[in-house]
Parts: structure tokens; C-alpha cells; sequence
């Protein structure tokens, strides 16, 4: 991928991001949240990783969003009529923001190691096959305690929901 | 093996009495007898025996790095402890027999036996023992089986109060012991008997060595060595003050008689109380290079002697009559220890161990004819009632006070009365006062307890006591006698104080001050229904015990108040209110930042990330 | 323009995590914090994946061990969404409100 396309995409998915944290409306924050995970899965295949981009995708852009955006109707959300800017957060927000930017930005001054380019692959990525070895040879039993994780989840989800808590 | 035989068999015995027996009144107290009697045998068979030791390498304490203390578990059988075997076995063996009749019926017969044996196997071991630490430990052994056989009939509170006071006086004698032990063993690294004359040789020898060199350290070391022994032996003499009831620690001795007669005679006539006599003896190689602790012992015995002997005239109850003549006899034997006359005081250790035996199991005889009534004042007329009772209380009587040239007790004080008129006049003189007196107030009991008219309704119908309980009088009453003639003082190194005597006709003046005390006593005492004299400084005992109670409320006040300031204040108020305030207010302090919104805890944790980030990076 | 480096990435993934991070401590609405959330998350996983392409293995080929603890994250991330927001559903029901800043009974 040229570089022209990963600061595009880059650009896109930030400033989007950014959307997400600026845009007073939680539906248009979410619309914007697909977005930037669309550019999101874009960098995931530049960086040839055509799996976790598709499930990047297919999880985050296609099931979360939509539970997102379920729940905001569900509750019928409106956006906020009138902002009130309080300083304290916003301030504290902005320096720790920028602290850390500046650590990593020096940190990666540092780094000598990412200062080289891409590696050129010797041949056709088959990373879906890779991935799915990993998961189900090394990463076996972590793979079933998510598993378990997600039933667990399911079964909460599902009491929370129908219980009245008063 | 006699002499383990001699210590193990009254252990045995309270063991045996203690987990089977306790049930059989009887079997019990027969075996308890039977212990001692074999005690007894094996002692006399050690008596005609030749010395010997014989030492368990018991207790090994490693203190310091090199520094280590050895305790072994020694006998040692010499002439000394062959003397107090024979006492301490033969008063006790008859004391058992007689305590068989006396404590009949009693409800805790079995405990009292078994008691009764782990008191012979304490003093046995006081008596066998080899060195301090082992000495110490019998001397506790002894302190607590005479707490236990005071407190026999514990229902009585005043039986539970006196042996408490007992236990306590000889706690605070037995601190000092304990103190001059440890310092015996800091400069001679031995607790051993047999090693210390070598050490003490060995540190003068030093001081000695060095004189050539360097005099000027040598006389402070001397000047040091002296003081530290002098400490060393008045701390081993606390032990005595406590153990034999000498001034000041004496109060508990008289309160002691609460428990069982037997047992007055045995511990707090014969051999308990004679251990602190026997334990200053049996050390008395270390008195020389202490002269003055020498003096002080000298007179705490004499004026003991003296002070005893004023109180014993006039008290009304006959035990305690008794209890304060053995304070004086007492006090007699540990003079005559400071005036290194301790051939002397064994003597009369020896002798006074029989007839005080004998006074007291007469006493006893009286009290259980009389049903358990102990003032003299309620008794009289007795001499017809109990005919052998009242034959051997005269003898005892006629011993304690120095019937001349008859009784052994004359023997025995005339040889620390020598002793005395060799080394100071004025403790002779206030040892002569003390004969007279001894000789007044024992004639002053004998006219009230035996003759006049029988004075209550218990003493009109007195009965002789029975046969296990007259026969040991008996056998007593004999020893009591023959024990001062030459075949038995020639046992004892006597000739020490002799020839210093010089001028002074010691055994001439000892007569005279018996026949005054026995002319002034038929003379106030004669056909009396009441005591003509009252004298409440004597009958109340110098208030001593006023006197301590007093002193224990006042320092029991002092130390309840900084107490009770140290707890209202320092702890309560400071430490307690302090930390609940102090808890209080940090949560206080603390709940402002308790915003309760979930964004400033997340802003919070983000700035302690970048925060640790920074640190890290810095 | 130069070649894309590993610094490039790591700086895209950390400018993304700092929006998100912002996100969450300024806004209010308890649902856009979720989605900042989830900025967040994947800013990791952008970093994650880039070191795993940048760190090739013996076989000249990516190192798939950052992508398997990729797609646990995912995972995760998932499951965490729809709990939290059943927790959100429930806590309207009771509340009204999804302001963070009007849910504050642990205040003293």
C-alpha cells in the first residue's frame, strides 16, 4: 500500500475518531465510529492482516455498531440540547492527552527499530490458516475460556436486561 | 545409687498418690510413709557410708558464643548433707507416722500425703545438691509444696491468705538468691560447689600476679573482687532471709501455721526453714571474702533472734508461740553463720530440728486433745489429761529453752553463744537476753497450757492423743536429750569459737539467763487465769504486718495511679482516641475527594498512567 | 513520500488512543464514553497488529502471535459492549438519564 493511501486512511479514521468525541449527537457519534473503523480495517490490510481487518469489520462496523445504535433508539436518546463546557475536564482531558502524545513521541524518537521499513513478505499471506493454527494449537484453552467468556456474557446480558432492578 | 534412691522415693510416692492412689485415703498415706521410710533407711545407710558425689551432666545453656552455663544434676553426700539427710528424713519420717492420727479422717488425706512427699523430695533435693542452679530449683520446688501444705484446708480464707504470703515472702528472698546466683556464675563461669574455692583461688591469684606489675590496678580489681562477692553472697543470703523467715521477710513464717500441725513441724520447724541455714552453710566457704556481707548476716540473725523472742511473749495462740521461738532459734543459726561459727549453727540446726519436732507434734497432740482449740488461755490443768504428751512437751520445752548440762539445746546455743562472745560483745549480749527471754515465755506457755485450773469446757474434756501420734513424741523426746552430749558434738567442727571466748564463762551465764527467764516465769505466771501483762507493741508484732500492709497500699496506690494516668492518657486518650481521631479525620479529609463521579476517578487514573509513564522515561 | 515505518503506525495507533482517551474523560453521554472506549481498544490493536507485521518470523512471514491476541481483544471487546450496555439499558430503566455526571451515589 503507498503511502499516500495509509496517511489517507489514517487521516480518515482520526478524524473521524474525533467526530466521534465532538459530534453532540450519539447517533452521529456512532455513524462515526463505523467510519472510523472502516478506515481502521483499511491500515489492518495494509499491514496484511486480511483476517483481523475483515472481522474488524464484520464484528465492530456490522454487531457492535448495530447494538450501538440499538440501544440509542431503544432508549431514545436525543442529542444534548445545550452543552455545558465545564473546564475542569476539558482541561484535564487536553493535558492528559497531550502528555502522553508528547511520551510517545519521544519514546519513538528513540526507537531506532521502527524507524526501518516494511519487511517485504516472501510469499502469498495466509494469515486466516496462521491465525486459525495459533488459536486452536497454542491458544487452545484460552480460545475455550473465551468461549465460555462469551456464554457468560450472552447469560448476564440476557438476565440484565429482563430483570427490573429496582 | 543410695542417694538417688534417698531423692527419688518421696517423688515416686507423690507421683503414685497423685494418678492412682488418690481415691484410698489409707493406701495413700501408707504409701507416702512407706517412701520415707525407705528415705530414711537409705540415709542412714548413707550416713555410715563414706563422701561421695555423683553428677548427670543435666542442663548445658549456651549463653554467648563461648560462654556457657552447666548445669549438672549432682548429689553430693559429704558430712554436712549426711547430718541434714538424717534430720530432715527422721523428723520427716516421724512426722508422717504421726500425721497418720492427725490427719485421720481428714477429707484431703491424700492430697495432703502426697504433698507431704513432694515436700520430702524438694528438701532432699535442696539438701543432695550440688550446685546453685539446682539448688534453686529444689528451693522453688520447696517453696511451692509448702504453699500447697499451708493451704490445705484452702476453705479457710485465712489458710489461703497465709500461704499466699508465704509464697510472696519467700518470692522476694528468692529474687536476691536468684541475683547472687547469676553473679557467682559471671565471675566463676561455674554454678558448681566443688569448683568454687578453685575459681575464687584462681581470681585472687590473678589479683595477686598482678600486684608485682601493676599495683594500682590490682588493689581496684581486689577492691572490685570483694564488693562483687559481698553482693553475691547478700544476695544468696536474701534467699536465706526468705527461706528461714528472718528480718524483715519473717512475717509469713507465723501466719504459716494455719496449715496442719504436722506440717508446722516438719517445714516451718525442722527443715524448710533450717534449708536457708543449711544453704548459707553449705556455701559458707564463700563468707570469708566478704566480711562485711559477714556482719550484716551476723546481726539480721541476731536481732531476728531477739526481736522473735519479745514477740513470742506474747502471744495467746500456742502455735504461734511456737512459730516465733523457731524465728529466734532461727535467727541464732544464721548468726552463727556471719560469725563463721557455722559448725555452731549446723549444731543447732541439728538439735533444734528434734526438739522443735517434738514441740510442735506435742503442740499438735494438745490442739487434738483439746478439738483444735489453740489458745493457751483456754487450756490449763492439761498435765493430768495428757500425761505423755505433757512429759515429752517438757522435755522439748526444757531443750528449746537450755536446761544446763541436760538438754541438747543448752549444747548447741552455748556453742553460738561462744562464737558470739569470741567475735562481738554486743551480739553475745542481745544472744543472752534472747536465752532468758526463751526461757521466760516457754515457761509462761507450759504454766498456762498444763497447770492451774482447766479454763473452758474443751480443756475439762481433753484426752490423750492416740498411739500414732504419742509414739513419735516419745522416740523424739530422746534425740532432744542426748543429742548435745560429746559422741554427737564431736560430728560437728565446734572448737572454731572456743578458745576466743577468752575470759568471758559463757555456759555459766547462759545458765544463769535460763534459770532468771524460768524464776521470772513461775514468778508473773504462777497460778495466773489471765496473762498479767499486755504489751500490745509484742502481742501485735511490732506491727510488721501493719506495717507492710501499709507499705503495699502505698505503692500499690502510686502504681494504680501512673497506671490509671498511663491508660486514661497516654493510651486511652493518646493512642486509642488518638487513632480513632486521627482515623476520623483522614476520612473526613479524604471524603471531599470522594466525588462519586465516575470521570474524574478515570481522569485521576489516566493522569497516574502518564504520570508512571513519565517517570519511567525520565 | 517515504516508505511507511513502524513509528508511523505506533503514532497513528497513539494519536487515535489520545482521541479516545480524551473521549472518555470529557464527554458525558455514558454511551459515546463506550464507543471511546472502543477507540481506545483499537487503538491498541493497531499497534499490535503493526508490531506483528514489522516483527517477522524465521519464515519471512508475520508474526501471527500479536494477531491471535488481536482476535482475543476483539473478543473481549464484544462481550464487554453488550454487558455494558445491558448494564446501561438497565441503569436508564432506573435513572432515566445516561449522563455520567448525574449517576453519582458513591459521592459522600
Amino acid at each position: 500500500m503507498s503511502p499516500a493511501l495509509f496517511w489517507f486512511f489514517s487521516l480518515m479514521m482520526i478524524a473521524f475518531a474525533i467526530l466521534v468525541v465532538v459530534k453532540r449527537n450519539p447517533v452521529a457519534s456512532a455513524l462515526s465510529l463505523v467510519v472510523s473503523f472502516i478506515g481502521l480495517a483499511a491500515l489492518f490490510v495494509s499491514l496484511d492482516a486480511y483476517f483481523i481487518g475483515t472481522i474488524q469489520i464484520l464484528v465492530y462496523a456490522g454487531a457492535v455498531m448495530v447494538l450501538f445504535l440499538f440501544i440509542i433508539m431503544l432508549l431514545d436518546l436525543k442529542a444534548e440540547e445545550k452543552r455545558v463546557v465545564t473546564a475542569a475536564p476539558l482541561i484535564g482531558g487536553i493535558v492528559v492527552g497531550f502528555t502522553f502524545l508528547t511520551l510517545l513521541i519521544r519514546v519513538l524518537a528513540g526507537n531506532a527499530n521502527g524507524k526501518l521499513p516494511m519487511p517485504a513478505l516472501p510469499g502469498p499471506v495466509d494469515d486466516v490458516k496462521r491465525v486459525g493454527e495459533l488459536l486452536f494449537s497454542q491458544y487452545n484453552l484460552p480460545l475455550q475460556i473465551i468461549g465460555t467468556l462469551l456464554l457468560v456474557a450472552t447469560v448476564g446480558v440476557v438476565v440484565l436486561s429482563k430483570r427490573e432492578l429496582k | 545409687m543410695l542417694p538417688w534412691l534417698v531423692l527419688l522415693a518421696p517423688l515416686v510416692a507423690a507421683g503414685v498418690i497423685l494418678l492412682v492412689t488418690r481415691g484410698s485415703r489409707a493406701l495413700s498415706a501408707w504409701i507416702s510413709v512407706g517412701a520415707v521410710a525407705v528415705s530414711f533407711v537409705a540415709s542412714v545407710a548413707l550416713f555410715l557410708g563414706p563422701d561421695l558425689r555423683s553428677s548427670v551432666d543435666w542442663l548445658r545453656f549456651d549463653v554467648l558464643e563461648g560462654i556457657s552455663l552447666a548445669v549438672p544434676f549432682g548429689v553430693t553426700v559429704d558430712s554436712l548433707s549426711k547430718t541434714m539427710l538424717l534430720v530432715v528424713t527422721g523428723v520427716g519420717l516421724l512426722v508422717h507416722v504421726y500425721s497418720l492420727g492427725y490427719m485421720h479422717g481428714d477429707r484431703g488425706e491424700a492430697r495432703y500425703f502426697a504433698c507431704l512427699s513432694l515436700f520430702m523430695f524438694s528438701m532432699l533435693g535442696i539438701v543432695l545438691a550440688d550446685n546453685f542452679v539446682m539448688m534453686f530449683i529444689f528451693w522453688e520446688l520447696v517453696g511451692a509444696s509448702s504453699y500447697l501444705l499451708i493451704g490445705h484446708w484452702f476453705e479457710r480464707p485465712s489458710a489461703a491468705e497465709a500461704s499466699k504470703k508465704a509464697f510472696l515472702m519467700n518470692r522476694i528472698g528468692d529474687f536476691g538468691f536468684m541475683f547472687g546466683i547469676l553473679l557467682i556464675w559471671g565471675m566463676f563461669g561455674t554454678v558448681v560447689f566443688a569448683d568454687l574455692p578453685g575459681g575464687i583461688e584462681r581470681l585472687i591469684g590473678g589479683v595477686d600476679a598482678m600486684r608485682l606489675t601493676d599495683p594500682v590496678q590490682a588493689a581496684t580489681l581486689s577492691k572490685r573482687l570483694t564488693s562483687f562477692l559481698t553482693l553475691a553472697v547478700l544476695g544468696i543470703f536474701c534467699g536465706a532471709v526468705g527461706k528461714s523467715a528472718q528480718m524483715p521477710l519473717h512475717t509469713w513464717l507465723p501466719d504459716a501455721m494455719e496449715g496442719p500441725t504436722p506440717v508446722s513441724a516438719l517445714i516451718h520447724a525442722a527443715t524448710m526453714v533450717a534449708a536457708g541455714v543449711y544453704m548459707l552453710v553449705r556455701v559458707s566457704f564463700l563468707l570469708p571474702f566478704a566480711p562485711s556481707a559477714m556482719t550484716v548476716i551476723a546481726w539480721v540473725g541476731i536481732i531476728t533472734a531477739f526481736v522473735a523472742a519479745l514477740m513470742a511473749v506474747q502471744q495467746d495462740d500456742i502455735k504461734r508461740v511456737l512459730a516465733y521461738s523457731t524465728l529466734s532459734q532461727l535467727g541464732y543459726m544464721v548468726s552463727a553463720v556471719g560469725l563463721a561459727a557455722s559448725g555452731a549453727a549446723m549444731f543447732h540446726l541439728f538439735t533444734h530440728a528434734f526438739f522443735k519436732a517434738l514441740l510442735f507434734l506435742a503442740a499438735g497432740s494438745i490442739i487434738h486433745g483439746m478439738h483444735h482449740e489453740q489458745d493457751i488461755w483456754q487450756m490449763g490443768g492439761l498435765k493430768n489429761k495428757q500425761v505423755i504428751t505433757f512429759f515429752t512437751f517438757l522435755v522439748g520445752a526444757l531443750a528449746l529453752a537450755g536446761l544446763p548440762y541436760l538438754t541438747s539445746g543448752f549444747y548447741s546455743k552455748d556453742a553460738i553463744l561462744y562464737a558470739a562472745a569470741g567475735k562481738s560483745i554486743p551480739i553475745f549480749v542481745l544472744g543472752l537476753i534472747t536465752a532468758f527471754l526463751t526461757a521466760f515465755y516457754m515457761t509462761r506457755l507450759f504454766l498456762a497450757v498444763f497447770f492451774g485450773k482447766p479454763r473452758s469446757e474443751k480443756a475439762k474434756t481433753a484426752h490423750e492423743s492416740p498411739l500414732v501420734m504419742w509414739l513419735p513424741l516419745v522416740i523424739l523426746a530422746v534425740p532432744s536429750v542426748i543429742f548435745g552430749f560429746p559422741f554427737i558434738t564431736s560430728a560437728f567442727q565446734l572448737d572454731a569459737g572456743h578458745h576466743e571466748a577468752g575470759a568471758i564463762p559463757v555456759p555459766m551465764l547462759a545458765a544463769l539467763a535460763f534459770l532468771l527467764g524460768v524464776g521470772n516465769g513461775l514468778w508473773i505466771y504462777a497460778r495466773r487465769e489471765h496473762d498479767p501483762i499486755r504489751i500490745s507493741l509484742l502481742a501485735r508484732k511490732f506491727y510488721f504486718d501493719e506495717i507492710y500492709a501499709g507499705l503495699v497500699r502505698v505503692t500499690q496506690d502510686l502504681a494504680a495511679r501512673i497506671a490509671g494516668f498511663l491508660d486514661r492518657y497516654l493510651i486511652d486518650g493518646l493512642l486509642v482516641r488518638g487513632a480513632s481521631a486521627l482515623t476520623f479525620g483522614a476520612g473526613f479529609v479524604l471524603r471531599f475527594f470522594q466525588v462519586g463521579s465516575a470521570q474524574s476517578y478515570a481522569m485521576v487514573f489516566a493522569l497516574g498512567a502518564v504520570l508512571l509513564l513519565w517517570v519511567a522515561l525520565r | 513520500m517515504s516508505a511507511i515505518t513502524l513509528n508511523d503506525y505506533l503514532l497513528v495507533s497513539g494519536i487515535l488512543f489520545a482521541v479516545g482517551l480524551f473521549g472518555v474523560l470529557v464527554r458525558r453521554n455514558i454511551i459515546v464514553i463506550y464507543m471511546c472506549l472502543e477507540i481506545m481498544l483499537n487503538a491498541a490493536n493497531l499497534a499490535l497488529v503493526a508490531f506483528s507485521r514489522f516483527h517477522v518470523a524465521p519464515d519471512g512471514m508475520p508474526d501471527y502471535h500479536g494477531q491471535a491476541l488481536v482476535f482475543f481483544i476483539i473478543t473481549v471487546a464484544a462481550a464487554e459492549v453488550a454487558v455494558g450496555l445491558a448494564i446501561i439499558v438497565a441503569l436508564y430503566r432506573t435513572r432515566q438519564t445516561t449522563q455520567i455526571d448525574e449517576i453519582n451515589k458513591l459521592q459522600y
